[in-house]
């Protein structure tokens, strides 16, 4: 937030998201957006409920195809089993299409540690590696960068020449990853969904890279969390319309690819060797917990970080992990525990905004709710936070006993500033220090409290 | 024998804009309800629920359960307070069944104002008038939770002399929300910032909503601003005359 000339864009930027969303599920143009919703809430509750079914068909029909199934429970089991295959196969260079779940894992670092160069040709992802930095939004890595920005790190990183004009950056970025498509041992790219009945891989983007990441080396990893599966391929078309649309507003991305197995006999393209990774990496155990388990319906749209009021004002980077906005302030705590980052599930004015625009009906106001209590539990069982604890105890106490909290409000009111209602203040008489008090009074002015409360005024009506 | 209604003026209401309690019990007494104000109430218990003190916030709800047992009609001049009421008692009480069975006894007797006075009541036209350009905010616990959105809006639109106004931003948060707009003071107070552009756009000279908590947000961000635009809540309107 210290930032304005950043807040505005964030705010321009997920504006337009918002109102390109809008138009595109509008009633007129979409008229049974309503019933998708409640048709992919269905098929993701049953999927998640019957997981291990899906996952054994998933990996059965990845395997008739010729490809190869890999469970990995954490991170360096996925950076252990692409170091060995980089290895057998005297890899040196993978190419990237756009995964969050690899930004999960930090594949990329775990990678170069071992000299293994990945690059990303998402050209939004291409950007944040080239600065350094991880991404802003889950569909729009680098929505925080102006021209500008990616002019000076064009030229910083690139050694060309500096170019403001978007279309001309494209190009130069364009130039670079051509060389390394062709280079490439390896591509490596996400999974948009896991469709179980077909053992296939669908990828969904708008700039061609994913689909070169997966044609053009010889080897194809896919990377995806155990949650992507959906049961049949019939059921993919109420995703790829969902998706689309919450994301940019698209009816459908502009290409849409059904990947299953590798190249055979007849084919002219495709790699040699393809794989699917499936990991765990706590999703298991978020699945275990009834109560909060519809987390792992999502299908990373971001519509929700689009709609956020609190996304809106603070941006990606201020969240604690990959998964930014209101999806990652109920992913956060149930990945990385209530403990990693407490304040988080209470950075938010529980509007609704995100559950509203939730394309899968995910109740994050609920589960962050859930989480909150679940914070406290954590801070009375080990002690901290007690003065907070306390207030709240008092104020139930105080709520219990009615002439008692009418006496607290008229002490409360007797040292309000002015004591005539009506009136806002600026600041409180000295010598009152409130937290809270202050904290509101930083930002807004407080109202003073009315010379009679309603229920003094309505004894003197009777 | 008129119908009797109970009133739940919420602890803000009580406290700092008692007025906004009288205009309810106006509005209603007009339109011929006995108006009952027990006054053993207090609050819906849900500051420590949105705060995560389940426990403090079972005990303040179980008080409201006693207070309001044998209601009729609960009218509440919030949103908020009216669904934490109507919904999320359920999930606080999620594990005390006797609790549990007397919200959901008093869950289809509470009403927010606005949606009593057009779904019970049966009027949109309480006969008020107020010769002011108006917009109408909706409260996210109200338009959300509640899905009350075009009964405040009828019920202005028949206000006499009144000219409602739509925002661009009618349905976002003003960054009240409880205990956040003091957590995260900064955030909050930018969200209000972001409401206060939308409804200057609009050239309103008065802010309507149903909860007195966002009023209380944009009034205090408004006056901060020194901009000269009040705010009201929707029972002040349809009790003026």
């Amino acid at each position: 937030m210290a930032d304005p000339k950043l807040q505005f864009a964030i705010f321009a930027a997920t504006g337009r998201l918002m109102e390109k969303r809008r138009k595109a599920v509008n009633a007129e143009v979409c008229p049974d957006y309503q019933e998708m919703r409640t048709q992919a809430n269905a098929v993701k509750r049953h999927t998640i409920e019957h997981l291990d079914h899906y996952l054994e068909l998933f990996e059965r029909n990845v395997e008739a195809h010729g490809g190869k199934v890999v469970f990995c429970k954490d991170a360096p089991e996925v950076a252990d089993f692409v170091l060995g295959l980089a290895k057998e196969r005297r890899a040196s260079l993978i190419v990237k299409s756009k995964s969050m779940t690899t930004e999960e894992i930090d594949l990329n670092e775990r990678l170069e540690h071992h000299q293994l160069e990945a690059v990303e040709t998402d050209l939004g992802e291409y950007l944040i590696q080239l600065a350094h930095e991880r991404p802003y939004h889950i569909v729009a890595p680098a929505l925080h960068k102006t021209k500008e920005q990616v002019a000076d790190l064009l030229t910083e990183r690139l050694g060309v020449p500096r170019e403001t004009v978007i279309e001309k950056q494209t190009m130069i970025a364009r130039a670079v990853l051509r060389e390394k498509f062709l280079a490439a041992d390896i591509g490596i790219s996400g999974a948009n969904f896991l469709v179980a009945d077909s053992g296939a891989v669908v990828l969904v983007e708008n700039e061609g890279n994913a689909r070169l990441t997966t044609s053009a080396p010889k080897i194809h990893i896919a990377i995806a969390g155990i949650v992507k599966m959906i049961p049949r391929a019939q059921d993919l078309g109420v995703f790829l319309k969902l998706l689309g649309r919450s994301a940019t507003g698209q009816p459908l991305t502009v290409y849409t690819s059904f990947l299953s197995g590798p190249r055979r006999g007849e084919e002219i393209d495709g790699p040699d060797e393809f794989y699917v990774v499936l990991l765990d990496n706590g999703r298991t155990k978020v699945l275990a917990d009834r109560e909060k388990r519809e987390s792992l319906y999502c299908i990373r749209c971001g519509a929700c970080l689009n709609h956020c009021p609190v996304y809106r004002k603070i941006g990606g980077h201020s969240f604690p992990w990959v998964y930014s906005g209101p999806i990652g302030a109920i992913l956060t705590p149930q990945f990385l525990g209530v403990n990693h980052e407490p304040g988080l599930p209470f950075a938010s004015s529980l509007c609704g905004a995100c559950a509203e625009v939730c394309p899968v009906k995910i109740d994050i106001p609920k589960i962050l709710l859930d989480l909150r209590s679940e914070v406290k539990k954590a801070e009375i069982r080990e002690g901290t936070n007690r003065l907070e604890r306390l207030a709240f105890m008092a104020w139930a106490w105080v709520m219990r006993h009615p002439r008692l909290y009418e006496m607290a409000g008229m002490a409360a009111a007797s040292l309000s500033p002015s004591g005539d209602g009506g009136g806002w203040v600026r600041s409180v008489p000295l010598g009152i220090k409130v937290p809270p008090v202050d904290a509101w009074l930083s930002q807004r002015d407080l109202p003073s409290a009315p010379a009679k409360s309603f229920r003094q005024l309505w004894r003197e009506r009777r | 024998m008129p119908a009797r209604v109970s009133l739940f003026v919420t602890c803000i209401v009580d406290q700092l804009f008692p007025k906004v309690g009288i205009a309810v019990a106006d509005v209603l007494e007009r339109l011929g309800f006995l108006v009952d104000f027990p006054e053993n109430q207090t609050c819906c218990g849900q500051p420590a629920f949105n705060s995560g003190y389940r426990e403090e916030a079972r005990q303040v709800a179980r008080h409201f359960l006693d207070v309001f047992g044998d209601a009729d009609y609960i009218v509440v001049p919030s949103g908020s307070c009216t669904s934490m009421i109507a919904h999320h008692f359920e999930d606080i009480f999620e594990k005390e069944l006797d609790s549990l069975a007397r919200a959901r006894l008093l869950a289809p007797k509470v009403y927010e104002f606005s949606r009593f006075l057009i779904e019970i009541a049966g009027v949109d036209d309480v006969g008020a008038r107020l010769d002011e350009v108006v917009t109408y905010h909706d409260s996210c616990h109200a338009l959300r939770e509640l899905k009350i959105k075009d009964a405040p809006r009828r019920l202005l639109g028949n206000v006499r002399g009144l000219e409602l106004r739509e925002m661009d931003a009618a349905e976002e948060c003003c960054g009240f929300g409880g205990t956040f707009s003091v957590k995260f003071a900064e955030v909050s107070g930018g969200m209000a910032r972001t409401k206060i552009d939308s409804i200057l756009r609009t050239g309103a000279s008065t802010v309507v909503s149903l909860d007195s908590s966002c009023l209380m947000q944009i009034q205090g961000a408004l006056s901060r601003a020194g901009l000269p635009i009040r705010t009201l809540h929707l029972a002040e309107v349809l009790a003026s005359r």
